[in-house]
Formats: C-alpha cells, structure tokens, sequence
C-alpha cells in the first residue's frame, strides 16, 4: 500500500511528462489527478488503520549506493509522523490537482503543469518516508527542483525566471549546511540511517568536533548544520527572501508548495530528527530564536503587502516561525499539529485568493479590488473561513494549534523562549490585523475595479506593467474586462468546501491525538521526548491570562483593520504619510533584498570576472603559455617559415620523442 | 592468441585500416566512411560489454591479462584490466558512437582523416587504460595527444591553431618530467611491469621527486587549477567530438594516472602532499565555478565547470577514505557521461547557429522542448542534484573530503551553491524566456539522429543517478585494496621512523 501511495504519483509524472503531448490535455490531466486521489485516499485508510508494532514499520525497496561503510538505501519509514505527513501532503496535493482543473483551464501547456504537480508529490512523498538522511536529502532536493520548475512555469515572464533561480539558489545555501550536517552525522555515528542514529545519540552527549577553527559540542554543531537547511526550505529568516518571490508561479503552484506542504519541510525535519535534537539545548534555542524572529518579521512585512499573494506568502512564512518555536521549546507535536492544521487553513487562503484572482481575471493587487462579496460569495465565505481559521478564532483549527505553541513559549525555561512567547503574541495581533484588512481590502467597501462604478481609465495598462499578470501571454483580452467578476467554475469552488471543512474541524478533532490525552497512543514513540521535557503538562498550567492572550490580540487585531479599512479608509494612508520611514521599511522587507545584492550578488560577479580577466587572462596565462608562446613563436617564425599550422611538427615532434625514447630503451633496457 | 583487450585495441585500427581503403571522398564513399566507423566504434562498445562480463568485480587484482614480448625481457607489452581501469575502458568505448554520429553531419571537410584520427584515437584511449606496462603506458599516453591535436588543428574553430598551441605546450612540461619520473622508476625496480611495480616500495626521498613529476604531468591532463587554462580554450575551438572526448576521457586519464600511479606507488609522498592537492582542489573549485558564472561562451562556460568537477575528483582521492575514492572514480564517470552530454547538446545548438555566444539563444523551450528537457537533465546532474549521476560523486567525495578534513569539505561543499548559479543561469539565458532574435524563429526541435543520441545518455544519467551500484561495486574491491594497502605502507614507515628514533 505504502509503495501505492508513493509512486502512483511518479507514474502519473511519467505519464503526463512524456506522452502529455501525445495523449492531450485532458486526459494527462485525468491520469494525474485520479492516481492523486488514489493516493490520498489511501493515506488515510493507511493514518486510521496504522498499527504496527512498535509504532513503527520499515519497508525496503532497494539499495541505492554502497561505498566502504557507507550503506544507502531506498526505503521506507512508516510511523505517526510520517503518516501525517502523507496524510496532509496527498489531500492538499489531490485537492491541488483538481483545482487546477479549473484555474489552468485555458493554459497550453498543462500536460508539463499536471506532471510537475504530481513530480513535486513525489518528490515529498520520498521526502517524508524517508528511512535515512540521504534519502530525505534527495527528496529535498526532488521538491526543490519541482518548486524551480513550477515558480518558472510562466518561463516568458522575466520576473517568474529570476524568481525561479532565487528559490533554488537561496535553498542550495541551506542544503550546503544540511549536506554538511549529514556528513557529521555519518563521521559521528557510522551511518545516515535513523533506526541506527536515534538510538545512540546518547551516547555521544559530550562528544565534540573541531570545526571551521572551534571546538563544538558535537551533537550541536549537527543539529544547527541540518537546521541551516530547514531554514532555507522554510523560508526562516535570512533564507527567506525567496518565498515572497515564488508567488510569481501559478496560485495553485502556491497552495500546495509554498503553504502547505514543501515549505515545512524542514519542520517535519527537525521532528523527524527530534531524537538528536532533544539533547541539544544550545541547538533547540537557536531553533526557539529564529523561528520567533521569523514569526515576528515576517508579521510585520505582511502587514503592509498589497498583492493579495504576497500577503498570504508572508503570512506562512510568519506561521512557519510559530511551528519552528514550538519545536524549538520540545513541543515537538505541537509544531506538527500547527503544521496539520495550517496546511488546510493556509491551503484554502491560497486557493480562495486564486478564485479571487481568477474572477477579476488575474488582477493580484489589492488595491483595484474591493466589494467583491457581492459577486463571489461563496469564495467570500471560503476565505473567511480561512481567515477565522488563521487568526485563531475559538474553535477552528488555528485556535488549538496556535494557542498551543504560544502557550508552551511561556511554559518553556528554554534560552529565549519568554522572548519568543511576547514575540509571538505580537505577531498574532498583527496576523488578525492583517488578514482581516487582506479580507476587507478584497470583498468588502466600494469596488476599486474597473466596471466597479469607478474610472477605467488605465488601470489594466497599469496592471500589467508593474504587477504582471500571471497570464500576460495568453491574450486576456478576449475575456473582455467589463465583464462582472464572475464566481469560479465546480471544480475550483469543491476543493476550497472541502479544506474548508478541514480548516473548522482538523483542530477540535485531532487535538486530544496530537497534543493531548491519547498523545502516547497517538503518536506511538514517533517523537522522542526527552524524561524531563513535560512541556505539554507545563502549557496547561499557565496563567489564565496567557491563555486569554491570543484572543486579545486576535479581537484588536480585528478591530483596527475594521477601523482602519471599513469606517476610516483614509487613515491607512495618512498613517503611511505621517511615518514615511518605518512604511517604506516595511514595504521592502527590511530591505533585506538590497542587502544580499550588496554583499552576495555583486561580490560574487565582481570577483567571477576578476578572477577570470586577471586572474586566469593576465597572471597564468600571460606567465605561462602565452608569454612563452610570445618567444617560441619569434624563434620558431625564423626556424621555420611554414603556414601549416604548428600542430603538425607538434605532432611530428612528439613521435620523434616516443621514437627516441623507445630506442633509447632497447639500448638501455638490455643493460 | 590476442584476448579481449587485444582485440579493443585492434578494432578500432582496423576500422581506420578500412577507411583508408577509400581513395576519393565521393557522396556514396562517405557514406560507407561514415557507417564503418560508427560500427566500428558500436562492435568495440559490444567487445568491451563482453570484456565487462568476464570481469570479475569481487577481485582487486589484474584480470584479463595478457603479455607479449616487446622491448627487451622486462619490458614487456602488457595488458590487464583492475577495478580502476575496467569502467574507463568501458566508457571509452560507449562514448565513442557517439562521437561518429555527432560528427555525422557537422564534418564535411575530409572526413576520412577525421574518422581515422578518432578510432586511432579510441586504440590509444583504451590503451592507456588496458597498459600494464609503464613503457605502453606512457606511450599511449603521449601519443594520444597527436589525434586531439590533428582533430582540434584540423577541424576546429577559428582560433584553433592557438588553442592546440597552448594544449601542447602545457602538457609537453609534464610529459618531459613524467618521463624521467618513469626511467627514474624503471632504474630502481628494474622493472616496468606495473603489477610488479605496485609491489615495490619506493625509498621515501624519492617518492617524493617521483610524485611531483608524475603530478606535473597529471595535474595539467586532470585540469587542476591554475594549470586549467588551456582547457577552456580547446574546449572552445574542438569540434563537439572532440569535446566530448577531451571532457568525457581525456580528463580522465589525469585522475586515472592518480589513482594507478601516485597513490598506490608513492603513498609516502602522496600523504605528505595532500594538504597541497586539497587546497588546488579547493580552490579550482571555488574559483572555477565563480569564472564558469560570467562566461559568455556556452562551451567555456561548461569547459570551466568541468575543471570545478574535476577539483571534487582529486579532493575526493587524496582524502584516501573508501568514499573520498569510489566517489573520485564515480564522479569521473559521470563527469564523463554528463559533460559529454552537455558538449553533444550545445553540438546541436551549433550546427543550427554556429554560434557559442550564450547571448545569441534564449527561449529555445518553445521551439526546442525535447532539447529542453534532455538539457534539464543534463544541467541538473551537473548541479549535483540527488537523483541524477552527478550527485552520487560529490556527495562521496565530499564524505569522504568531511573524514579526512572538515576544512576542505567546509570550503568545498560551496560548490553546490556556486554550481546552481552558473548552470541555472546559463539554463535561464538560453532556454527560458522568449523567441526575439530573428535567427531563433524558425530553429528546429531534436532531429532523429540527435534523439538517438541524448536519449541513452538522459536515460543513463538518472538510472546511475537512482542505481549507481554497477559502477560503484567495478571500483569498490581494487578501492578496498588501495586503500588498506596505502594505509599498511603510511604504517611501516610511521614504525620504521619510530624504531630510528
């Protein structure tokens, strides 16, 4: 069954992938989606019906490199952790898949969009079954690659290209330190398989290991090297100037990939490798730090975004901290279960922001929208169930998950978690602020469009120029603009009903499983908890107001945005006006973009053509051969006046040295 | 009675003998050139298949050996095939077809010659890799050089004559020193047998003059920075079959002779010189790929990530960890598969524009989709990315590099950024985006010929990528052999220098 699951989506890349264009569109599209929805549905006949024991279960389907000690294989490593993943990978990558049904319908190339959807699944179906680091490596990468090829899907765009190069590249900075990591870790234990890791990490409490100069605490240096790479497959912070960029890719491409699924990645590493990380505290600290930075950062930039996407981009990226800081402070299935849950709520954001953009035929900036309830009602509701789901609202999913992970913030004595819990209360405030302006700029108000009631004049030309329509080639024209924003067709509006299902209930159902009374059953030793982590003992016995501190925020959050964009639409921007620096500082992210232009891109270019002009051109070879090429060329002018060419008496020359030295050593040789 | 490896040495020479049995270059009789070289090279591939299976992985030791009296009773002509040698061969020879039928319509100017120099050249190859005899060895070694001359001299770009210039004159150097290093070597074991002469313990001082002539020469084939630089510019001015084969063998023997010679003969001085080749290797790695990003040549630019490749290579052999080694073989492998590739598809590209200016392409994809893909492919496996050939000899060589210094992998694993920069880069220039140059409208996507060719190589990059245990498992007895055998000899003179004192 487990094989079934992970490669049916391979097949159905090979399918679309190589005779796409010979079997067509709709049936490449048919193939993919259905072999998807077999998948999913068996992952979760597999997450109810798991029960192996030990909790655990390993599947071997073939060696993949053997060299001296050094055994890789290709297999499996069933348990909780892995069956949640699959459990949330497949139904959003299925629910994808017929989403974009609809959203591509009129691309011409959906045969290439339908396989790198189903590459991508595949890629972290390996990625979350993986038995060993390896694997998980390859998998890591698999997504990579698949998340280059869709962000540059629309490869005629410039920006989608560049963008493209970006996401891979800022991700190859974090795999460098993952690839490190995971060559400590063979040198440490002797190999990369988990069943032959996690049980003796133990003993190597104290070990340490000299690296780049200094003397580190061997299991930390490891844990922050794999971390390196889970900061740039979730866009944490300073890896995380590529994932606002990816949003040049398609909408759906942005649902499964860069909310849902690739992007936490590396949460699910660092609860796979729970059982190393747990015996570093310095590491788990680093990890408690960032993900709050992160969380906060991000926060901030999103509040200030007007393309509907981007908006949602940083607000995963913010979401992503909340789950870092949870595994951060040992709370490891709580991470997990904000992972499980953000997947459906962030998901239906995406994709409801896609029938958003859909409607008002691929317009993305907020601000020419506006009042479009009215005409989308039922993607207006889908995303406010998305909304309420994101900011916590009682009893959706976010509520449990996220109010848990603020909770062990406080509960925690880790080194910089009481720094982490006011950074993260701050940072849900500003999640309800905006998120609900992203949903009254969108739905509520006056319509901003044109065909609105307001001046056409040149907005579309506008539009196009500086915000790019994600289908500028495809001629929109033909649709006509004044038409009436219409509602998206079935198959896009019956993948947001079912996540959104998912956004109310994933957190009431499964909470008592992940984080709460049938913890151990559920979870079955997927995750090591170290004896004196009572982390989720110690998050029910904070104060009354700590637990009553998301909801304050989650309220204001709320009513500044109603203020600010429904009773008072100017105040935003005399705000803007009023704190001229602090708004552009936002607005460009930190400049943080400019930043590693400055000290990363042009160094790099700069010393790229130096070292090639200079360095190559005038020291080696104006010592070496040409200098001397000068000379033998003026002797050897006066030597021999023939135009042939030199490579003939070259050639003649050395035969005549293989000649001498083959005679010289008849006579020698029979000394 | 010849054997095999006799019978791949002489095939190809007598293919070449056929060929110049044609007098006059009409249609027809270039026709029949054409298709007598090319089976000439595919029954060769089949021999050499044939030799594979009778090869024995399991046994570190020489196998299909053969011996014929040649230059006086200790200088015999030697042949035999290790763990080491066998995949080259292999290679060689699988390479090859490919070559005659990259050339099938780009040659029109004296392809008799050309198809002679080439399966000449095919004899030496194998021959370098088959010699078990020092002499043969680097008879075959320098001789190759004259075919790659002729082939770069002849049929090469405009600037050919400087390239083979520089090419010559690089490598004669080395050849000089290499030469005395093998009479040196000759005059104290009283031997050129090179089984005899893995056996024989060399008197420490030296090995070390041994090892440095031998690097003078290996260095410059491998390439190792900063002796690199004639490589871009043969690259630039050979034909794609001489591309392929510079990129795909010739390289090859640099690291070959590494392996054959410096390691297992010289263990003293190879250990004492690590930190030396670690740190060129580090830095052609570093360097190279930063010059590989700002090229505006496509074949320069691939020319200079195979010097980076190559830098993995000799890092991954001296750590003389059994990763750092079969890493080094496999990534010479796929180096020869990949960059060969890599040559063959901007072949095509070529003989469409005859151009090499990355500048002059963009937006292929629409025209080119299958020539998108196969270059995909061949651009991520020279990324380094799981999955494909390219990423099973990084990451054993960087294993390997992590065991013996962290440093050196620390400094060497940016080479996985660096890497994504310029092959994606170069991807993104040439293939994404859209048509606007006029000469680009009316391209046509892969013809029959050229699919026949990219498609075994895609085929074999990810199936080596995915199941690289056939060419791992060749090298992994002789690697075991080496290197307990370097490891014994680094211990007797650690003892020996302990009893002295």
């Amino acid at each position: 069954m487990y094989q079934a699951i992970v490669f049916l989506p391979l097949i159905g890349f090979l399918i679309a992938g190589l005779f796409g264009r010979l079997i067509g569109a709709r049936p490449s599209e048919i193939v993919t989606t259905s072999f998807l929805a077999v998948s999913a549905v068996l992952s979760w006949v597999a997450f109810f019906t798991f029960d192996a024991p030990g909790g655990m279960m390993r599947i071997q389907i073939a060696q993949w490199m053997q060299a001296g000690d050094l055994v890789v294989d290709w297999a499996f490593r069933i348990d909780r952790l892995t069956l949640v993943m699959l459990v949330v990978v497949n139904t959003v990558s299925a629910l994808v898949h017929v989403y974009s049904i609809g959203y591509m319908h009129e691309d011409p190339s959906r045969p290439r969009f339908f396989a790198y959807l189903s590459l991508f699944t595949f890629a972290m179906l390996t990625l979350v079954t993986s038995d060993n680091l390896v694997q998980m490596f390859f998998g890591w990468e698999g997504v990579g690659l698949a998340s280059y090829l869709l962000i540059g899907f629309w490869y005629e765009k410039k920006s989608a290209r560049d963008a493209a190069m970006k996401a891979f590249i800022v991700n190859r900075v974090g795999d460098f330190g993952f690839a490190l990591g995971i060559f400590l870790v063979f040198v440490l234990f002797g190999s990369v398989a988990f069943d032959a890791i996690f049980p003796r990490v133990g003993e190597l409490q104290q070990a340490t290991f000299r690296f780049i100069g200094f003397e580190w605490n061997a299991l930390t240096l490891a844990c922050l090297l794999l971390f390196m790479g889970a900061m740039g497959k979730s866009a944490q912070f300073l890896l995380h100037t590529w994932l606002p960029d990816a949003m040049e890719g398609p909408t759906p491409v942005s649902a499964l990939i860069h909310a849902a699924t690739m992007v936490t990645a590396g949460v699910f590493m660092v609860a796979r490798l729970s059982p190393i990380f747990e015996w570093s505290p310095t590491a788990l600290s680093v990890v408690v730090i960032i993900g709050a930075i992160t969380a906060f950062f991000a926060a901030t930039v999103g509040l200030v975004q007007n393309d509907i996407k981007r908006v949602i981009a940083y607000s995963t990226c913010s979401q992503l901290g909340y789950m870092f800081v949870a595994l951060g402070v040992g709370a490891y299935s709580a991470g997990i279960f904000h992972l499980f849950t953000h997947a459906f709520f962030k998901a239906l954001l995406f994709l409801g922001s896609g029938s958003v953009i859909h409607a008002m035929h691929h317009e993305q900036d907020m601000r020419k929208m506006g009042g479009l309830r009215k005409y989308i009602p039922f993607t207006a509701a889908m995303m406010t169930i998305g909304t309420l789901a994101l900011t916590g609202f009682p009893f959706t999913a976010g509520y449990f998950s996220k109010d848990a992970i603020i909770e062990t913030a406080f509960a925690s004595h880790r080194f910089g978690a009481a720094t982490a819990f006011v950074l993260l209360v701050v940072a849900a405030g500003m999640t309800s602020f905006y998120s609900w302006r992203l949903y009254f700029m969108t739905f509520e108000g006056a319509p901003r469009w044109a065909g609105g009631g307001h001046g056409h004049d040149h907005h579309h030309a506008d539009a196009h120029a500086v915000h790019g329509d994600e289908h500028a080639h495809h001629g929109h024209d033909d649709h006509g603009h004044d038409h009436k924003p219409h509602e998206s067709p079935q198959t896009m509006l019956i993948p947001l009903g079912l996540l959104a299902i998912g956004a109310l209930l994933a957190g009431f159902v499964f909470k008592d499983g992940f984080i709460g009374e049938r913890f151990d059953a559920f979870w079955a030793g997927a995750l090591y908890i170290a004896k004196d982590n009572h982390i989720l003992h110690e998050m029910h016995e904070v104060p009354g107001w700590v637990k009553l501190s998301p909801f304050v925020m989650m309220v204001a959050g709320f009513l500044v945005a109603y203020w600010f964009y429904m009773l008072r639409p100017e105040l935003p921007k005399r705000l803007a006006e009023s704190q001229p620096l602090l708004y552009r500082f936002l607005l460009n992210k930190w400049y943080f973009d400019e930043l590693y232009d400055v000290l990363f891109v042009r160094p790099a270019r700069w010393l790229g053509t130096f070292l090639w002009k200079k360095g190559d051109g005038a020291v080696i070879d104006g010592l070496g051969p040409d200098g001397v090429s000068a000379r033998v060329i003026d002797v050897t002018n006066r030597v021999v006046r023939l135009q042939t060419g030199y490579v003939y008496h070259y050639a003649f020359a050395m035969l005549l040295g293989v000649a001498a030295l083959v005679t010289w050593s008849m006579f020698g040789g029979a000394h | 009675m010849p054997g095999l490896l006799s019978g791949l040495l002489l095939l190809p020479l007598v293919g070449a003998a056929l060929i110049l049995l044609f007098r006059e270059e009409s249609e027809a009789n270039l026709r029949n050139i054409r298709f007598i070289a090319l089976w000439t090279t595919i029954i060769t591939f089949a021999l050499s298949l044939a030799a594979w299976s009778k090869f024995d992985p399991g046994s570190p030791s020489f196998q299909l050996v053969e011996s014929y009296p040649w230059i006086s009773d200790q200088i015999r002509f030697r042949l035999g095939v290790d763990g080491f040698s066998m995949p080259f061969v292999v290679l060689t020879a699988f390479l090859m077809p490919f070559c005659i039928l990259a050339s099938w319509e780009s040659i029109t100017k004296r392809v008799r010659e050309y198809m002679v120099c080439f399966l000449v050249l095919e004899t030496l190859m194998i021959g370098v890799f088959a010699a078990l005899d020092l002499i043969a060895f680097y008879v075959f070694f320098e001789a190759g050089l004259i075919p790659m001359f002729l082939i770069i001299g002849v049929w090469g770009g405009k600037r050919r004559i400087y390239a083979a210039f520089k090419f010559f004159l690089y490598t004669l150097l080395g050849s000089v020193l290499m030469l005395l290093a093998v009479l040196a070597m000759y005059w104290n074991a009283g031997t050129t047998d090179i089984a005899v002469l893995l056996k024989h313990q060399f008197p420490s001082s030296m090995q070390t003059w041994l090892w440095l002539a031998f690097f003078a020469s290996l260095a410059v084939k491998m390439p190792m920075w900063p002796v690199h630089t004639w490589l871009p510019d043969a690259h630039v001015e050979a034909p794609t079959a001489g591309s392929v084969i510079l990129a795909g063998i010739l390289l090859k023997m640099g690291g070959y002779g590494f392996i054959r010679f410096s390691l297992p003969m010289f263990p003293e001085a190879s250990a004492y010189f690590a930190p030396f080749v670690y740190a060129l290797s580090v830095i052609a790695i570093i360097y190279t790929s930063l010059v590989a990003m700002m090229q505006e040549d496509v074949k320069k630019l691939i020319a200079y990530s195979s010097v980076a490749h190559m830098g993995f290579v000799t890092m991954g052999l001296f750590t003389m960890t059994p990763q750092g080694v079969q890493g080094a073989m496999f990534q010479m492998v796929s180096h020869g598969i990949v960059s060969g590739a890599l040559f063959l598809c901007v072949g095509v590209v070529y003989d469409r524009l005859h151009t090499r200016e990355i500048a002059a392409y963009g937006g292929l994809v629409q025209r080119m989709p299958l020539y998108a893909v196969a270059f995909m492919v061949f651009t991520m496996a020279n990324v380094g990315l799981p999955g494909t050939s390219g990423f099973i000899g990084e990451f054993l060589t960087l294993l390997g590099a992590f065991r013996a210094n962290p440093w050196v992998a620390f400094f060497a694993t940016t080479g996985v950024i660096l890497s994504a920069c310029y092959a994606l880069w170069l991807y993104a220039r040439m293939i994404f985006g859209v048509i606007d140059k006029p000469a680009l409208t009316s391209i046509m996507d892969l013809n029959r010929r050229e699919q026949v060719i990219l498609a075994p190589l895609v085929v074999l990059t990810i199936y080596y990528g995915v199941r690289p245990g056939p060419i791992l498992d060749a090298f992994a007895a002789s690697t075991d052999h080496l290197v307990k055998s370097y490891q014994a000899a680094l211990a007797l003179t650690n003892t020996a220098l302990l009893t002295v004192q």
